[in-house]
C-alpha cells in the first residue's frame, strides 16, 4: 500500500527517510503548501488588517478573509461570519464556556459532557458547572468504547443545558454518531457542542448536516499552523452571545462608560488576528481538498484495517475501543504485554517510530479502562504499510527487551 | 541500539518485574508521594526514620519500568543511611541521572545505582527515574507531595 499524499509534500518528513511518523492525531506534519502559504503571507501581504488605510492592510484583510471563507466551505458552513478563529479547540470550547454558558447555565441545570471527551472540553464544561452551581452529568461507554446511548437517553432531561460530544475519540479513535446524539440532546432543548479536532483531518465533515449547535477544531492537526483553529456556531446563537475578551477589532463605538460591539465574526475576535495562521489553515485545508476527504478517509480505513490486523497478529496486545473499523477513525491505542506505554514509546523511538503514549487528556476515560497509559499509532495521508512494518518490528523487539530480562 | 540496552540493564528490568520492598508499611512515621501530570505515573514512598537513621523504607507505584525499578533500587540504596547521607546520595542520583556523574567511574561507589546511569541518554526518561527519589526525598523533609 502506498501513501495518499508523496511523503515529499512534507519538507520534514522528507529529510528524515528513517522516520516513521505515527503521530499525527497529537499534530500533524506540515504540507510544503502551508509552508509555502505561510512563507507569502509574510513576504507579500504581510499588513495589519481591518486597520490601515492602504493596499497592502486591504490586502491583509482580504486575504484573511478569503482564509476564512475558504475553511467554512471545507466544513460545509454556508455562512462564513459564523467561522471564528481561536487559538485552537481549547480555546473555542473555553469561548462556549464562558460566551454561552455563563449566560444561560444556572444553578439548578445540568451539563452533560461523555467519558471520552478530551480535557479540553471535560476540564471546561466540568469547571462552568462548578461556577454556576450546574450539575454535571456523564455519559458512559460501552464495553467496545463506544458511548453508551442508553447511558445519555438516561442523563438527559429538561434541566440540560448542553450536551458535549467529541465527534472522533482522541484516545480511542471511536466515531460518534454524531446526527443521532444531536437528535437526543435538541429533544430536551439542550445546545450541543461537538469537538471536531479528530475529525476534521480525517472525516468530510459538514457541520450543518451534522445538525450541532457548536462545533471546534484545531488547525494543527490538518497540517496548519499551530495556535489557529474554529469555533464554528449557528447565527442565532453567537449573536446572543456576549463577547468573553475585550480590546481592539471587536468594537463598534467606545464611550467612556460603556461600548458597543462588532459584528459577527469580530465582536469573538478581540486583538489583531492571527491572518497568516489563518491563511495557512486555508492553505490546508485546500491541500486535503485537492486530495479529497473521501480518499482521505478510504487511506486510513485501509492502513488502520493492515495496523489492526498487524497489531491483533501479536501476542499480548490488548487494542481499545471498537475492532470494527469502519466505526473508527486511524487513531489505535493498545497495551502490549504488561510493558508500560512509555518503555514502549522509547523503545519505539529507537526504530524511527514515533507514538504518542500516556493519558491523551483523556483521564476520566482511563480511569473506566482501568489503565494509566496507552501507547497510541495514528495514521494520516503519508503514512504507509511500511510505517505499520516498522510498528510492529519494533514492538516485536520491545519484546524481547522485556521478556528475557538479561541483555547483558 | 547500544542506548537502549544500557537503558534496560538486567538490573533495572529485574527490580521492575520484582520491586523490593513494595507495598504500604503497618508502621512508618515518613510519607510521601510524587505525581509526573503529564505521563501519569504515581509514587508513594513511607519512611521509618529511627535516631537520624532511615530504618525502614517501601513504596507503592504505579509507571514505567523506569520509575518503578528506579524506586525500587531507591529503596534498597537509602535503608540504613543517615539522613544526611540519603540525602547526599540524592544529589548523586540527580547527578547521575542528568549525566553529570559517570556511572563506570563511579561504579564501586554507587553499587547497583549505577544501573540507573543509562537514563542520561534519554532526557525524556530523565524524570521517570527521578519520580520515587523525589518522593523519597520530600518523606524525608516532610515537604508533602512530588511532582
Amino acid at each position: 500500500m502506498t501513501s495518499l499524499a508523496p511523503r515529499s509534500d512534507f519538507p520534514l518528513l522528507a529529510s528524515a527517510p528513517a522516520l516513521h511518523y505515527l503521530d499525527s492525531a497529537a499534530t500533524a506534519q506540515k504540507p510544503q503548501a502551508v509552508l509555502d502559504a505561510l512563507a507569502h503571507f509574510y513576504t507579500h501581504d504581510n499588513a495589519n488588517p481591518h486597520r490601515g488605510a492602504y493596499a497592502l492592510s486591504a490586502r491583509a484583510t482580504e486575504r484573511y478573509h478569503d482564509a476564512r471563507a475558504t475553511i467554512a466551505t471545507f466544513i460545509g458552513a454556508t455562512d462564513a461570519d459564523c467561522t471564528l478563529f481561536v487559538r485552537g479547540t481549547t480555546e473555542a470550547m473555553n469561548l462556549v464556556a464562558y460566551g454561552w454558558g455563563e449566560a444561560n447555565v444556572r444553578a439548578g441545570d445540568a451539563l452533560v459532557v461523555t467519558a471520552m471527551d478530551h480535557h479540553a472540553s471535560f476540564v471546561t464544561f466540568q469547571q462552568l458547572a462548578r461556577r454556576t452551581g450546574a450539575e454535571l452529568r456523564i455519559v458512559e461507554l460501552t464495553d467496545d468504547g463506544r458511548l453508551d446511548l442508553a447511558s445519555l437517553a438516561s442523563v438527559l432531561d429538561a434541566r440540560v443545558k448542553l450536551v458535549s460530544v467529541p465527534h472522533v475519540s482522541n484516545a480511542l479513535g471511536t466515531i460518534n454518531p454524531v446526527a443521532d446524539i444531536v437528535a437526543m440532546a435538541h429533544a430536551v432543548g439542550a445546545v450541543v457542542v461537538c469537538d471536531g479536532a479528530q475529525a476534521v483531518p480525517h472525516l468530510r465533515v459538514d457541520v450543518e448536516a451534522l445538525g450541532v449547535d457548536f462545533y471546534a477544531f484545531s488547525g494543527h492537526k490538518l497540517g496548519g499552523p499551530m495556535g489557529i483553529g474554529v469555533l464554528w456556531g449557528r447565527r442565532a446563537l453567537l449573536e446572543r452571545m456576549s463577547p468573553w475578551q475585550f480590546g481592539g477589532d471587536m468594537i463598534d463605538v467606545v464611550g467612556d462608560q460603556q461600548t458597543t460591539f462588532n459584528t459577527l465574526p469580530h465582536r469573538f475576535e478581540a486583538g489583531t488576528p492571527n491572518a497568516a495562521d489563518a491563511v495557512g489553515l486555508a492553505a490546508a485545508c485546500d491541500y486535503l481538498g485537492a486530495i479529497g476527504m473521501d480518499r482521505v478517509r478510504s487511506h486510513e480505513v485501509a492502513l488502520t484495517t493492515t495496523m489492526m490486523r498487524s497489531l491483533q497478529a501479536l501476542d499480548g496486545i490488548r487494542i481499545f475501543g471498537p475492532l470494527d473499523v469502519d466505526s473508527r477513525s486511524g487513531v489505535v491505542s493498545f497495551a502490549f504485554d504488561d510493558v508500560h506505554a512509555h518503555d514502549l514509546a522509547t523503545i519505539l523511538d529507537e526504530h524511527g517510530v514515533c507514538v504518542r503514549a500516556g493519558h491523551h487528556c483523556a483521564q476520566p476515560l482511563m480511569r473506566r479502562l482501568g489503565i494509566a497509559a496507552t501507547a497510541r499509532a495514528s495514521v494520516w495521508v503519508h503514512s504507509t504499510a511500511a510505517d505499520v512494518a516498522a510498528l510492529v518490528t519494533a514492538l516485536q523487539h520491545a519484546k524481547t527487551v522485556f521478556a528475557d530480562g538479561a541483555l547483558r | 541500539m547500544a542506548d537502549l540496552d544500557e537503558l534496560y540493564q538486567s538490573i533495572i528490568l529485574d527490580h521492575n518485574r520484582r520491586p523490593r520492598n513494595y507495598g504500604e508499611p503497618a508502621t512508618s512515621n515518613h510519607h510521601a508521594s510524587g505525581r509526573n501530570p503529564l505521563c501519569g505515573d504515581e509514587v508513594t514512598v513511607w519512611l521509618t526514620v529511627e535516631n537520624d537513621v532511615i530504618a525502614d523504607v517501601h513504596f507503592v507505584g504505579q509507571g514505567c519500568a523506569i520509575s518503578k525499578a528506579s524506586s525500587s533500587l531507591m529503596t534498597e540504596a537509602v535503608r540504613g543511611r543517615t539522613t544526611a547521607d540519603a540525602l547526599a546520595m540524592f544529589d548523586r542520583v540527580h547527578d547521575l541521572l542528568t549525566g553529570k556523574l559517570d556511572p563506570m567511574v563511579e561504579r564501586k561507589s554507587l553499587g547497583q545505582i549505577a544501573a540507573l546511569g543509562g537514563v542520561s541518554r534519554f532526557p525524556v526518561r530523565v524524570k521517570c527515574a527521578s519520580l520515587g527519589w523525589h518522593a523519597f526525598r520530600n518523606a524525608l523533609l516532610d515537604e508533602g507531595g512530588a511532582s
